[in-house]
């Protein structure tokens, strides 16, 4: 039954958002040495003597917890569910929830589009690979998606960052829109800021084709194998006709499965490339928290992009129910 | 890409269950002669034998840096900020340091990180994978549950993480960390094929002829997965290569070593590409796209190994 497979999805949906939650909240504690320490031990590098009361005040200013564990785990799921992830330093006037929500539509667009764009593409290509199988078209898009996802996608965005850029001056240096204009949903600014996001998305699309082009072309390998394909080739179809809505379709759907999972590695990679370009998306906060040994925002990055991946994921899972109703039975 | 094959390669020890119970000292020519034949294999296909060509010449650098390198890594005797000249072929770093050299010894640090951090993921993946796939039950959906969990955490941002927490940071820190976020993908696989081979009938026989647990799965099972198991192992050095360069990069590595990571960090933090001095970006990023590169390239052969319809014919 259909509801049987959705069901146990949302059973495990919820499983695993339980056990991400409670891997966020254990990793700092189960570390050795604490941010406490940490911001001591600069403070004692400096030559600064630290008293208790001193200490104490840092605590508190980092807002270090307090109270048995289970207390505090309580207090950590609570304050999950009211947005309270406490506050940054290093972004002393906002609440790590706000900085947060300011970041995240630019992640949301630039992740998106590339995926949705690696997507296409790449499938594309791999669909094209698996019927021109042993030619020379496959030889290379196979080779070029193998060189293309051993590229580290922040190298790839600093070195286009260098040459389309700042030599050539065809697409702006930094940020997500040009200084001094104002986000709004205006044309203008949508212009501006899709320029802005031409570079990073393409130094992650083209690190990220390969996964498709791969799947898709083994996919095409197998389906071009069916009886159904050789019963098309059979009746006289031409061979485009069959390659494309023969076999191309069915090879899809394991693509599919796949996309979930693939946003986690564009999140990852797009954390450095937005690092790199100063795009004003999560991945630059990551950046920005980790450079400032800023706990707090860094576990709320890391508690936002893994529900964001499992939402993803869970939504997929849900759809594909509709695309392959053999899941479902 | 890895491709699940349930045919056992022709040596599996399932061909002859009745050569079991020999002593040790004969299995070894045995897996020798396995290896070779494996690494023949390998050589056959195009994209490996270029693979392996890369890695081998990368290895040959990092044991031979002493030799090659015009100078010291980390000697500070140069004019900062130089181009490329005569006698710094890279130029050299804010410091002063010779970035040829440094991108020489720098081989060491990477292909260790790689090397290890791909063997010790292999290894979790292999245990995780092979006890869940044999033990079907409460065993089997814990570990797979893991598993999975492990699969939907997006790896980088967990990895920078966990390398923020970790105070005094060596690269073997960065080795834990990669090895702990990478093995989930090759235990999935193995795991579904340990499933496929757990109700083979030399393992039944294997049972019924009283063989403890741990040699069943090690020495009648695992023998039949080695192709799964090398390319998980090549996966996870892949994987190791690049994320060690983003950790690095981000200042989250060691910044004391000389690695091809931190030779990124280092023209970052000095404005290399403000500076112009975009070889101290691009030569780094270029040695590591080309070793992980070469990783996936021999992944190619191992699938060829596993799945001989992928053999090239050549």
């Amino acid at each position: 039954m259909r509801y049987r497979y959705v069901r146990r999805k949302v059973v495990l949906f919820v499983i695993t958002l339980w056990a991400a939650l409670t891997l966020n909240f254990l990793l700092p504690r189960l570390m050795p040495g604490s941010p406490v320490d940490a911001a001591l031990g600069k403070l004692a590098a400096a030559g600064v003597t630290i008293t208790n009361a001193e200490r104490t005040a840092i605590e508190m200013q980092l807002g270090v917890p307090h109270g048995s564990l289970i207390t505090q785990y309580w207090q950590y799921l609570t304050g999950i569910a009211h947005f309270n992830f406490g506050v940054s330093y290093s972004f002393p006037n906002e609440t790590v929830a706000q900085a947060i929500g300011s970041a995240a539509p630019w992640t949301l667009v630039l992740v998106g589009s590339t995926t949705i764009f690696a997507f296409i593409i790449g499938t594309l290509l791999g669909v094209y690979a698996g019927w021109r199988r042993g030619k020379a078209a496959d030889s290379v898009i196979t080779v070029g998606a193998t060189f293309f996802a051993g590229f580290p996608p922040f190298w790839l965005g600093l070195l286009a960052l260098y040459w389309l850029s700042f030599k050539l001056g065809w697409f702006p240096i930094k940020g997500g829109y040009s200084p001094g204009v104002t986000p709004s949903l205006s044309l203008s600014f949508l212009a501006d800021a899709f320029d802005h996001s031409i570079l990073p998305a393409l130094a992650l699309a083209i690190t990220s084709l390969s996964g498709w082009v791969f799947g898709m072309r083994n996919n095409m390998i197998n389906t071009l194998g069916e009886d159904y394909v050789t019963f098309a080739e059979a009746n006289g179809l031409r061979t485009r006709t069959v390659a494309l809505l023969y076999a191309a379709r069915n090879a899809l759907l394991p693509n599919v499965t796949a996309f979930g999972l693939s946003l986690g590695a564009v999140v990852g990679g797009a954390v450095l490339v937005e690092g790199v370009f100063g795009y004003p998306g999560l991945g630059n906060l990551l950046y920005i928290a980790v450079s400032n040994h800023d706990y707090p925002l860094m576990q709320a990055l890391f508690l936002v992009i893994t529900v964001s991946m499992l939402v993803a994921i869970f939504i997929v899972d849900l759809l594909y129910v509709r695309l392959d109703p053999r899941v479902g039975q | 890409m890895t491709i699940v094959t349930a045919a056992p390669p022709p040596e599996s020890p399932g061909a002859g269950v009745e050569v079991r119970g020999g002593p040790a000292s004969e299995a070894i020519p045995t897996s020798l002669l396995f290896l070779g034949r494996a690494l023949r294999t390998l050589w056959s296909n195009r994209k490996a034998r270029v693979g392996l060509c890369i890695i081998g010449f990368d290895i040959l650098i990092a044991i031979c840096a002493p030799l090659i390198a015009p100078h010291s890594p980390t000697a500070t005797t140069f004019t900062p900020y130089s181009g490329p000249t005569a006698t710094n072929w890279l130029g050299t770093t804010g410091n002063g340091q010779d970035v040829f050299s440094q991108m020489i010894y720098g081989s060491r640090i990477t292909l260790m990180v790689g090397l290890a951090a791909g063997a010790l993921a292999t290894l979790v993946a292999v245990t995780m994978g092979l006890v869940a796939g044999y033990r079907p039950g409460p065993v089997d959906e814990v570990l797979s549950f893991i598993t999975n969990l492990a699969l939907v955490i997006p790896g980088l941002p967990l990895m920078i993480i966990l390398a923020a927490y970790l105070q005094g940071r060596s690269i073997w820190t960065i080795v834990l960390v990669v090895a702990f976020t990478s093995w989930a993908t090759g235990a999935r696989v193995i795991r579904s094929q340990a499933t496929t081979l757990r109700s083979r009938e030399y393992v039944t026989a294997a049972v019924f002829s009283g063989e403890r647990l741990f040699r069943i799965v090690f020495r009648e099972i695992l023998p039949n997965m080695t192709s799964l198991v090398a390319a998980s192992f090549f996966g996870a050095a892949t994987a190791a290569i690049l994320a060690e360069a983003s950790l690095e990069f981000l200042g989250l590595g060691n910044p004391s070593t000389v690695s091809w990571g931190t030779i990124l960090y280092f023209a970052q933090q000095q404005n290399a590409l403000l500076t112009g001095q975009w070889v101290l970006v691009f030569a780094p990023g270029l040695a590591i796209a080309l070793l992980a590169v070469s990783f996936t390239l021999v992944n190619f052969g191992v699938d060829a190994l596993s799945n001989p319809r992928l053999r090239e014919k050549s």
